[in-house]
Formats: C-alpha cells, structure tokens, sequence
C-alpha cells in the first residue's frame, strides 16, 4: 500500500485538486522563503560591517589631536595641541614589546596632483612603512615606503589605484614622475584597499620627507599602532583598553590637557568599536532569527489551519473510501502523505527560490553596511524539515479523527 | 446470507432517545431480491446501514454469509465491507475528482490490486453497465442515471456477496428509474443477493420480495410476482 500505488494515489488527488494543494504549498513556501530572505540580509549585515572594519587594521589604534576644550594649569581652553616626532619616539620606544605596527601620519592639506595634463587633489601624507598594515593595503604594482626612503627624505610616493586611474589610466605609473603643489615625486608603488575607492584616493609619501618639503619640521597629526596578537579577543581588547588609556594619559600630561578634556587628545581603538559592532550585530542576527522563527509559527499555523481545512472538506470523501474499505490506517496515510509531500516540496520551492535570489541579488548590493548577504544552507534546510515536520504532525491530529469517525457520519457530511 | 435476531437500535440527542428499530427479525437467502419499504422516518435506511456496517445496532445479533458481525473494530469492518458488501446509494456518492473508471476501481485499490489489473477489471464492470464510452469522464459530466450505474459498476467491482441499495432510484425519473432497475435485475439474475430501500411501489415490485416496515417493527414480509423492467422500458 505504501508503494507505487500509494503515490500514484497522491499524485493524482494533487494533480487533481490544483488550488488547495497550492494554498498549502503557498503558505509553507512563502515562509520558508521570508526566513531565508531574513537570514540572508542577517548575514549581509554582519559582512557589511566586518568589511567597514577590514578598511583598516581590525585592531588598530588611532590618536588625534584637536583643540582643548576647557582650561588646565592656568592655560586658556581653545588652544591647538600638536603631537611631535618625541611623542611618538617615546612612545614606540617604551612600548616596543607591545607594539607590532606603528607609524605617526603628517597629513598635507589639499595635495594637488600633475602629471602631463591630468591633475586632481588627493589627500597626501607622510608615514612610515608599517602604515601599509596599519590601513590594510595591498600592493598591486612596485614597492611600499621603506626606511631608506624614511632616512633619506626620498622624493617618492605610493598612491592608490583610484588615483592611479585617474592619473595615468591604463599606463604604468611605476617610474613616472609627479608633481605635488609643483615639487616632482616619483611614483614607486600602487596600492589597493578593501575598504574600496575612498580609501584609493589617498597618496602617501615619507613622513620625514612631509615634514621637510611641506613645512611641518617636527608635528605630527596623528599616530597609529597596533599590538602583537594575544591568544584570544578578551585578552587583545583588555590589552588593548589598557594601552589606549596609558597613551592617552601620557599625552594629555605632556601637552597639559585637562585629563577628562576629551576633544584635545582623542585616542581611538577599534577594537573597542568592532566589539560594539559584533554585539550589534548580534542583536540585529537574533532579532531576524525571532522575526524568522514567527515566521515559521506563522506557517505552522497556516497548515495547520488548510489541514484542518481539507480533512473537513474531504469527511464525505472519506466516508465513501471507508464504505469500499479503507482502512483506519490508510485514511491517516493518505492524509498525511499528501500532506508531507506537499510541504516538502512547497518548502523547496521556497527554499530554492530565496538562495537564488540571493545569489542573485547578493553580490550585487550596493548598500553601506550590507554586503553579499547569504544563507547557511544546513540551517536553511533543517528549516525546512521542521516545517514539514511541524505540517505533518499538524495534519495527524485531524487525519487521525476523520479516520474514526463512522463511515455513516461522515457519508451524512454534506 | 443475511440472518438478524431482534435487532434494536435508538439514537439519543442530547436529552431524548429516539428509538428507531425496536427488535427486527428476518433472514435473506442468497440470490434474493427484496426489497425494503416503509413511510419516511420508519428506520429503513437505519437498517440497511446496519447491515452494510456502516452504523452499529445497540442490540441482537446479525451473521453475514455464516460469519457473526459483533463488536468488530474499525479495521475488520472495513476489510469485510470492501470482501462482502456493495453500496448504491441514493446521491450516487461517486469521488468527484476521480474518472467513472477510477471511481470504479477504489473497491480494487483497497483490495491491494495493482493498477494494470484495476483497471482492466474496472472497464470491464462499466462495460457490464454501457458506460465504457464514458469511462474517462468526470462525474460531473455524466448524467444522473449514468451516476448511478457507474456506482454499480463500483458496488459490483469487489464482487460482494450483498449489494445494498438505499433508495438507489430516488434520484431519477421513472424512464431511468427503469433502465437502473433493469439492470439490477440482469446482476440478481446472475445469482447476486440485493437488497433495495425504496418509496415506491412500482419498484418495488420489480423485486422478488417486499419486507414493510413501520414504527421500527416489520409488519408485512411477502414475496412478490418480479415486474421485469425491462417490459417498461
Ligand atoms: N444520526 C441520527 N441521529 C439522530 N436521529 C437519526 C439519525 N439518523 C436517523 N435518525 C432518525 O431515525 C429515524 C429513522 O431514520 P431513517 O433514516 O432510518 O428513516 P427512513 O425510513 O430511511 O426514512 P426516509 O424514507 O425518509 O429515508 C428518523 O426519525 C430519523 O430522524
Ligand atoms: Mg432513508
């Protein structure tokens, strides 16, 4: 009974009753779909921000200077502090077991670009060479800044692709000569940055190299460093907090600002951000998981209900099928097989239908924040056989009742 | 083939019990023709759903073709309603979904019959009752008397020892009336036992037996001369 015949059976009754077998189906189908839809987008925003995070160092640390915000020791609020080379010598050199990357940042205002007839302004700064792993770049043509370079106030620049494009189109820039405010660089190395354009527009030159030809003698703008890895994510962040904090101090006492001024002297850590990031993203992944699992209930519900529905719907029909022999057994078999097959193929459908939309959609999405949203396949089906599961056991409770009523009762139904 | 000792049967609602048969007592040889008769409301289709185990009686005792039916559970009812029964019913209660052929198969699908074999036999009941032209059609494209015949081309399809017909002309007028009783004459000359709850006189008499029935109680139990339908027709 349970073989051919039994399917033959099914399939037909399906084939035959078109509409209540898509209301089913619809029901099971579209919730399966909403979840994964939601799942998707979950997903999608935990790589949108990790990637924010990728245009840097994940556990870099930043130092800004500004303007004091109130007085201190008897100095007047509103004055410019202006971090040195000793500040960051210092630094480095007491915090050197700690310390993987460093490099302070001399920032020139409006760089303007000639080469040939192409020109265009990008930000230039001066760095060091551990600045290529503090921004995350790539190299994808010639060399980064070196210490030679460093030591010699060598002429030369790094610049991005964006720049490079703009610049040079399609030639090589490796080798060329470019003009900064009319001074002549050579280009030694081209770089890419996962944070993508508005990270390639940037040009980068030896900070002792700045300091010299675009008149900033010994200032620094900012720092940045990032400390060697520890064995987990606790340990780095609390390091991490600690030598934020300890920098922080240091500068303030050194600069006289005010210790709770917070405009002066801004230390900031990523690592800190990217923890309140993964705790926000944690929230958003739990929320959609709720909003998806209500979806599912809602389903659940849904075919219960049209169970419900068609076991009514068919009393007479089972009435008949008692009066030729049906079984008992085989009512609630034919009931319940028509039921899982329906849902499992309806939950496939949904199924199918949301992971190639967002295959489709996916890796096209412009969106801040979102990026190639997706979907864990083995969670994404386990869904499904809960639903069809959940249908099934759904479709038991009445299956179950229309196969004890009396054939006589049930013939009566009208 | 059928033999029922004092068979009662009451319906309750809510407070009140309605008692509908009050201790029936008769027997049917096989081959027979008889038929059932009474005023609306006298118990006949509570009995002939009594023995077509389709209801249960409250009490007495009620043997089919040697074998007691008593306290039977719902799984050995249905193995002997689809070894030993066939039902004609009065709304034809054809599955609307299913083809006049599929519908005559069902007894044969619940017997375990491979579909090949189903089917063969299946076409070969509705040719018995010239409808083979018609056997892929729906039921609602058929009219009512060839309803009813494609319900006995199922009803004959397990080869029943009893068919059990309530009303089973009720729904047609009498030019069909005739032809569907001509043809269960033609089966009962084939030896089939048939059982028919019916209103009308004329049909009636084209059985072999009338058994009346009023008030729960069979008053009146009589062979008749058969009326041969076909002569009307
Ligand atoms: N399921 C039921 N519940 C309650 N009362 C019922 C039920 N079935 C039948 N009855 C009652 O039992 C009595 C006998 O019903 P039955 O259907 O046997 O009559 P009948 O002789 O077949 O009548 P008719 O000629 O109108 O078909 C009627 O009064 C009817 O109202
Ligand atoms: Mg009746």
């Amino acid at each position: 009974m349970f073989s051919l015949e039994r399917w033959q059976e099914i399939l037909e009754t399906i084939s035959k009753n078109k509409l209540r077998t898509f209301l089913t189906g619809l029901s099971v189908a579209s919730g399966i779909f909403i979840l994964v839809i939601l799942l998707g987008f979950g997903q999608g925003m935990q790589n949108g921000i990790s990637a924010e995070f990728q245009r840097d160092a994940a556990n870099r640390i930043s130092v800004y200077s500004g303007v004091t915000s109130m007085g201190y020791k008897g100095l007047n609020p509103g004055r410019f502090i202006e971090m040195t080379n000793d500040d960051y010598n210092y630094l480095v050199s007491k915090y050197e077991d700690d310390i993987e990357f460093k490099s302070s940042i001399y920032r020139v205002w409006s760089g303007t670009l000639n080469y040939g007839d192409e020109s265009g302004s990008y930000r230039v700064e001066g760095v060091y060479p551990d600045y290529q792993f503090l921004e995350n770049e790539d190299l994808v043509a010639g060399r980064y800044i070196n210490y030679d370079d460093q030591k010699l106030k060598s002429k030369i620049m790094i610049i991005g692709n964006k720049v490079k494009q703009d610049l040079f189109g399609s030639k090589e820039a490796v080798g060329e000569y470019v003009q900064i405010n009319g001074i002549n660089f050579k280009v030694v190395g081209v770089y890419s940055d996962p944070g993508g354009e508005r990270e390639e527009t940037r040009v980068f030159v030896p900070l002792s190299t700045s300091q010299r030809v675009f008149g900033g003698s010994d200032k620094v703008r900012n720092l940045g460093f990032t400390l060697k890895p520890q064995e987990n994510f606790q340990d780095a962040l609390a390091q991490s907090l600690q030598f934020s904090a300890e920098i922080e101090e240091f500068l303030k006492e050194r600069h006289l600002v005010a210790p709770e001024d917070t405009s002066a002297i801004n230390v900031n850590n990523t690592l800190e951000n990217a923890k309140r990031f993964y705790d926000l993203i944690g929230m958003i992944k739990t929320f959609f998981w709720v909003v998806g699992i209500c979806t599912i209930i809602a389903g659940v519900v849904g075919v219960s209900n049209i169970m419900l529905i068609i076991v009514k719907e068919r009393t007479k029909e089972i009435g008949i099928r008692k009066a030729l022999g049906a079984q008992p057994l085989s009512i609630i078999g034919m009931i319940l097989h028509e039921s899982i097959f329906v849902t499992a193929i309806a939950g496939f459908t949904g199924l199918i239908l949301s992971m190639a939309l967002l295959e489709v959609l996916g890796p096209n999405m412009q969106m801040d924040y979102i990026k190639n949203p997706s979907v864990n396949f083995n969670v994404a089906i386990t869904t499904v056989f809960i639903l069809v599961l959940a249908g099934a056991l759904a479709g038991f409770v009445p299956a179950w009742r229309a196969a004890r009523i009396k054939p006589i009762t049930a013939l009566r139904e009208e | 083939m059928i033999t029922i000792k004092d068979l009662h049967k009451s319906y309750t609602m809510g407070t009140n019990s309605l008692h509908v048969l009050k201790g029936i007592n008769f027997s049917v040889q096989e081959g027979e023709l008889v038929s059932i008769m009474g005023s609306s409301g006298s118990g006949k289709s509570t009995l002939l759903n009594i023995l077509g185990m389709l209801d249960e009686a409250d009490q007495g005792s009620y043997t089919l073709d040697g074998v007691p039916i008593k306290n039977l559970n719902e799984k050995i009812a249905a193995q002997y309603r689809n070894k030993f029964l066939g039902f004609i019913f009065q709304s034809f209660n054809l599955i609307n979904y299913k083809s006049a052929l599929d519908n005559v198969g069902m007894p044969l699908y619940y017997q375990g019959m491979k579909r090949k074999e189903r089917t063969d036999k299946a076409m070969a009941y509705l040719e018995k009752v010239g409808l083979a032209n018609w056997a892929h059609h729906m039921p609602n494209e058929l009219s009512g008397g060839q309803k009813q015949r494609v319900a006995i081309a199922r009803a004959l399809a397990s080869d029943p020892k009893v068919l059990l017909a309530d009303e089973p002309t009720g729904a047609l007028d009498t030019k069909t009336s005739y032809e569907v009783m001509d043809l269960i004459q033609g089966i009962n000359d084939e030896g089939k036992t048939i059982l028919i709850v019916t209103h009308e006189d004329d049909i009636a008499h084209m059985t072999k037996r009338i058994v009346n029935l009023k008030d729960g109680l069979i008053i009146d139990d009589a062979p008749v001369n058969q009326v041969r339908a076909a002569s009307h027709v």
